[in-house]
């Protein structure tokens, strides 16, 4: 992964990375893939992917109303809130 | 140059509760009131799928003639804004719940039928505020999570006037199986429409445009016409079209091209490990599509066949399934379907319209519809009178009509009697009306007949007045 | 009487048979916390003023629980060990507490861990490292359930829960010397755990002899609605399963994991302890687990996948920690997350991020998901033939601070032994089986077919007896 690549994938992330970090970082990842990439070899024709170890399926919720949560004390410690809103830098285009 | 435009539209699915967890989804609530740790994608957290809302999305996709994918499966679609609390949606991608089915829609006696490539499940993110403060944005929480349908059209429809039947007709269907009450005013129904243009139908499409922020289906019709000329104009002119997303702006009534730098979304879609996968057997299927209700498609055919009815009437009354089973059940008692047709496209529309209700909303029963209708098909009062002066009460207080009729003491005068005295002293008053008729001038009589109405301050009988008129300005010399 | 000595068992029926209270309890722990915690660490809080208690008289009357830092407790703060959620009050208790709860046990103190349960050492807590109390009390706990795993090992906790991904409650408690299990994916209900891999993760309890742990996973354990991976299967009285012998019982040992990498007393110590098996009337067949060279790959793929969308949620927008300074959105999920996650959080963010990203997806992800299905496959069929496979938990013992931090992959690749039944999604329990010249820990393995922790309470409890580790190493007999 080039240092490019790393900062595009920081930004995916939302990551803000020092200089330094960058540095030791594309080090260290270029190695980690480096070792993944022994599963290139793996012969993995016809199998099918495994998202889930156990085979459920069909598992719902019925439509029943439960217990709002409390906003108020919630937001209380809230890193910054205004009435009943949590507050954000302004955003400045709505995609809607 | 012909334009191809697609649409994605977004329901939210009438369930009790978000998709997800147990909050409720009431519209209006205060900011953050309806809220829990699942749908604030706090720490820990899990989801788990309403029962209720897989099956509305199931009932969608048969009603639609669409296909249910043999394993259904949810995915993570990853990308951060303030109001997607975990910083993924929730959302399908490569198995939906349903792939296929169509839409059919009549513009000038044309029917046309609007392919679907797809309806999926996914949940909404919450809302922004951008207004209360220069410097920051506001964010609730209480539309997170909220279950949505969004269904994907091909992009088979060819003007403005088929993308507004399209959705006319699809708020339609989904209305009258209970699925969604789309109501755009409300955000129950939102879309996004993909504009392109090209020369000929033999030129490959052109690059595709993405409308957003479309409010109502009105300003999706003037959106796409907009952005059809203005790709036209540029196509003219030599310019090549950008593909992008562009806002539409109601008030300067065009669209704009998106001030942030549009970076390529690299959602990184994968399997969601915290839901397992659903399977739909064929009987399941065979039992919910036996289940649908008539869909308006059915019934406006039935009301032809049936009723004797107009395609225009019959599409009017079964575009929404409550205003047909209001139909239905008023001409049940009125037995005249041309009769109460004409009574709710006229002045039960006029009302629903003027007053922004849906008829569910006002006090007007099919039994007090017929009531109205029952007294001028008996007579007791002129057709003009009942519906000035005897509906508004009954539609909107719910009161009996006979009861308004006698407290106004509107009865309709059939006496020959009573008629012949008014009818002698219009005659007497208007003596070169009457001369105008003598010699031949056909109008002067409906005057007269309108002087007599007056005279009676509308009690008349209209018809019986004509008729009593015209023999006495025969025997007059 | 020394309470805090005593196993959870034990102090149930202590309690139960009001020959000491609930509050005793408590108050020995904090006498042993207060006594020796300071130079292990084990805890991130203590407080026995906000210990909870439902006054229920369960399974677990009156036995105190240490929780690891990522499981959530209504009214306490949950951090994960991490700056970017100091301060975070949970508002909402896992079901695992209320289960605890419910049988009567009391709620006490947060144990570290690794940041996120990034780490197979505890030294990547924003708190500072916890040390092993064994031996020269100079070396790593082993992780991420480090804390969990020292205080049970110095009985500065009667127990504690943990969670394991790829190891992390099963190689601490080799470490430690104590005893840890990793229940079948499924058993116990995630909802509260904060997630770090969604599909590999489980909560399950690490305790000072296999009765403990028989007892406690049987109170936490269960189908719960709020959880739509936990399995409707019903649990069985898992401490019908002691003193059960293993006569009969066919074990099987993977030659896969018996190759270069492995500390020679270690492979000794367990070599000796399938012998005892044997003795004890147990079969022992070699068996292969052919793509057991690709868990460690597919592990470092499929969890920081998992764990980068997982942690996508702090973001300074609603709780945690934000940059308050950063003057626009952008900026704000940028340093916020920049400064409040560790390097090894930001490490597998990236890596993950990466393995999930356009044009990258079907080489990585996609392709360890299909490895992971053929690894599961290895177990499947292993399992046709024996009951329960016979491994080393680590491949060798507790190291010294710093000794891995230098190359990550180094780190990665201890996980070995432990890796694959989280792959699998099958259960396995650690229990000590023999100190090294050291004075170390050394870990036994077994691991069973999904839902058959019978087996493994059955065979690691009749290994316990016939080698009394347990009662050796001090962790019971006081």
């Amino acid at each position: 992964m080039s240092e490019l690549d790393l900062r595009h994938i920081a930004k995916l992330a939302r990551l803000r990375l020092s200089d330094d970090e960058l540095k030791v970082f594309e080090g260290q990842v270029a190695g980690i893939l480096g070792f993944v990439d022994q599963l290139q070899k793996l012969d993995v024709q016809g199998v099918e992917p495994t998202s889930h170890p156990l085979d459920l399926a069909n598992v719902f919720r019925d439509d029943v109303p439960r217990p709002s949560l409390a906003i108020e004390p919630f937001l209380k410690h809230a890193p910054r809130a205004k009435g009943r809103f949590f507050e954000v830098p302004k955003v400045i285009e709505d995609k809607a | 140059m012909i334009p191809t435009i697609g649409l994605e539209v977004h329901v939210q699915l009438n369930s009790k509760t978000k998709i997800f967890c147990g909050c409720q989804v009431k519209f209006g609530a205060a900011p953050n009131a309806q809220v829990c740790p699942v749908c604030l994608g706090l720490p820990g957290v899990l989801p788990v799928l309403n029962r209720e809302v897989f099956r509305l999305g199931l009932r969608a996709v048969l009603a639609l003639g669409g296909k249910p994918s043999e394993l259904i499966k949810f995915d993570r679609k990853n990308y951060y804004y303030p109001d997607l609390p975990k910083g993924y949606q929730i959302s399908q991608y490569d198995q939906p719940l349903g792939r296929g089915g169509e839409v059919e829609i009549e513009l000038e006696g044309r029917a046309k039928k609007v392919r679907l490539n797809r309806l999926h499940l996914e949940e909404d993110a919450g809302k922004l505020i951008h207004d209360q403060s220069p410097d920051s944005s506001l964010v609730d929480l209480n539309r997170a999570g909220t279950p949505l349908a969004e269904i994907v059209s091909e992009p088979d429809l060819d003007s403005s006037e088929e993308v507004h039947a399209y959705l006319t007709a699809l708020k339609s269907i989904l209305r009258s199986i209970g699925v969604s009450d789309c109501d755009m005013e409300k955000g129950q129904l939102r879309c996004d429409a993909n504009v392109s243009v090209r020369r000929t139908s033999s030129d490959p499409l052109g690059k595709r445009v993405e409308i957003k922020n479309l409010n109502s289906f009105r300003s999706v019709k003037v959106a796409v016409e907009h952005e059809i000329e203005r790709q036209t104009t540029a196509v003219e002119k030599g310019e090549s079209i950008r593909q992008e997303t562009r806002l539409w702006d109601d008030t300067k009534q065009r669209t704009v091209a998106m001030r942030s730098k549009e970076e390529a979304h690299d959602y990184r879609y994968f399997p969601e490990p915290d839901l397992v996968p659903f399977r739909v057997t064929a009987d399941e299927i065979d039992r919910e599509r036996a289940a649908l209700p008539e869909l308006p498609k059915a019934a406006k055919e039935r009301f032809i066949r049936d009723h004797g009815l107009t395609p225009y009437d019959a599409g009017q009354l079964t575009q929404d399934r409550s205003i047909s089973l209001f139909f239905e059940a008023t001409n049940q008692i009125l037995q005249n379907p041309k009769v109460t047709a004409n009574w709710i496209t006229g002045p039960v529309f006029a009302y629903l319209g003027a007053n922004n209700l849906s008829i569910e909303e006002t006090r007007l029963t099919p039994l007090l519809l017929a009531g109205t209708a029952g007294l001028v098909q008996q007579g007791v009062v002129s057709l003009q009178v009942a519906k000035e002066k005897i509906f508004p009460e009954v539609a909107e207080k719910g009161r009996d009509p006979i009861e308004v009729l006698k407290e106004k003491g509107l009865e309709q005068v059939s006496d020959e009697s009573a008629l012949d005295v008014w009818i002698a002293e219009v005659i007497r008053s208007n003596e070169k009306v009457v001369a105008d008729f003598k010699s031949g001038k056909e109008t002067a009589a409906m005057f007269l007949v309108g002087q007599v109405m007056k005279k009676s301050a509308g009690k008349a009988n209209p018809g019986k007045v004509q008729e009593r008129m015209r023999k006495r300005l025969a025997e007059l010399p | 009487m020394d309470l805090s000595r005593k196993t959870a068992w034990e102090l149930a029926e202590l309690c139960g048979r009001n020959t000491c209270t609930p509050e005793e309890a408590v108050e020995s722990v904090a006498r042993a916390v207060a006594a020796r915690d300071k130079d292990v660490r084990a805890y991130i809080a203590f407080d026995p003023k906000a210990a909870r208690r439902s006054g229920k008289k369960g399974r677990l009357h009156g036995v105190p629980v240490a929780i690891k830092d990522n499981i959530c407790v209504e009214g306490q703060e949950a951090t994960c060990a991490s700056r970017i959620l100091k301060g975070y009050v949970a508002p909402y208790d896992a079901t695992v507490t209320r289960r605890l709860l419910d049988e009567g046990a009391t709620i006490l103190g947060r144990t570290n861990m690794d940041e996120f349960a990034f780490g197979s050492s505890c030294e990547t807590s924003c708190y500072g490292p916890t040390l092993n109390p064994r031996a020269d009390r100079k070396r790593v706990p082993g992780g991420s359930s480090g804390g969990s795993a020292a205080a049970v090992a110095d009985h500065t906790a009667v127990a504690a829960l943990g969670s394991d991904t790829g190891g992390s409650i099963r190689q601490p408690a080799a470490f430690c010397g104590i005893v840890g299990i990793k229940p079948t994916y499924g058993r116990v209900s995630r909802y509260g755990l904060v997630a770090f891999a969604s599909s590999l993760d489980q909560i399950g309890p690490l305790t000072k002899d296999v009765r403990d742990s028989a007892l406690i996973l049987g109170a936490i354990a269960g189908y719960d609605p709020l959880d739509s991976t936990s399995a409707d299967v019903p649990v069985p009285d898992y401490s019908g399963f002691l003193g059960k012998g293993v006569k009969g019982l066919r074990l099987g040992v993977p030659k896969e994991y018996f190759q270069e990498g492995l500390n020679p007393e270690v492979e000794r110590s367990v070599r000796d302890a399938i012998k005892t098996l044997e003795s004890l009337g147990a079969t022992v067949t070699e068996v292969s687990l052919p793509h057991t060279r690709y868990a460690v790959a597919v592990y470092y793929i499929v969890a920081p996948s998992e764990a980068s969308s997982n942690l996508a949620r702090f973001d300074g927008v609603r709780f945690g920690f934000r940059d308050k300074e950063a003057p626009t959105l952008l900026e704000m999920y940028e340093r916020s997350r920049g400064s409040g996650f560790g390097a090894e959080a930001k490490r597998r963010i990236i890596l993950g991020t990466y393995a999930l990203s356009s044009g990258y997806y079907d080489a990585y992800y996609l392709k360890a998901m299909k490895a992971r299905t053929l690894i599961k496959r290895d177990f499947d069929e292993a399992f046709k033939k024996v009951d329960a496979l016979v491994t080393p938990t680590a491949p060798g013992t507790a190291f010294r601070p710093g000794e891995k931090s230098k190359d990550p992959l180094e780190m990665y690749l201890s996980d070995i032994y432990t890796i694959s039944a989280n792959l699998a999604g099958v259960p396995a329990i650690s229990v000590p089986c023999g100190v090294s010249a050291d004075g170390l820990p050394i870990g036994l393995q077994f691991v069973a077919k999904p839902f058959d922790e019978g087996t493994l309470f059955r065979a690691a409890h009749a290994f316990e007896q016939a080698t009394d580790f347990h009662k050796k190493l001090g962790n019971t007999g006081s």
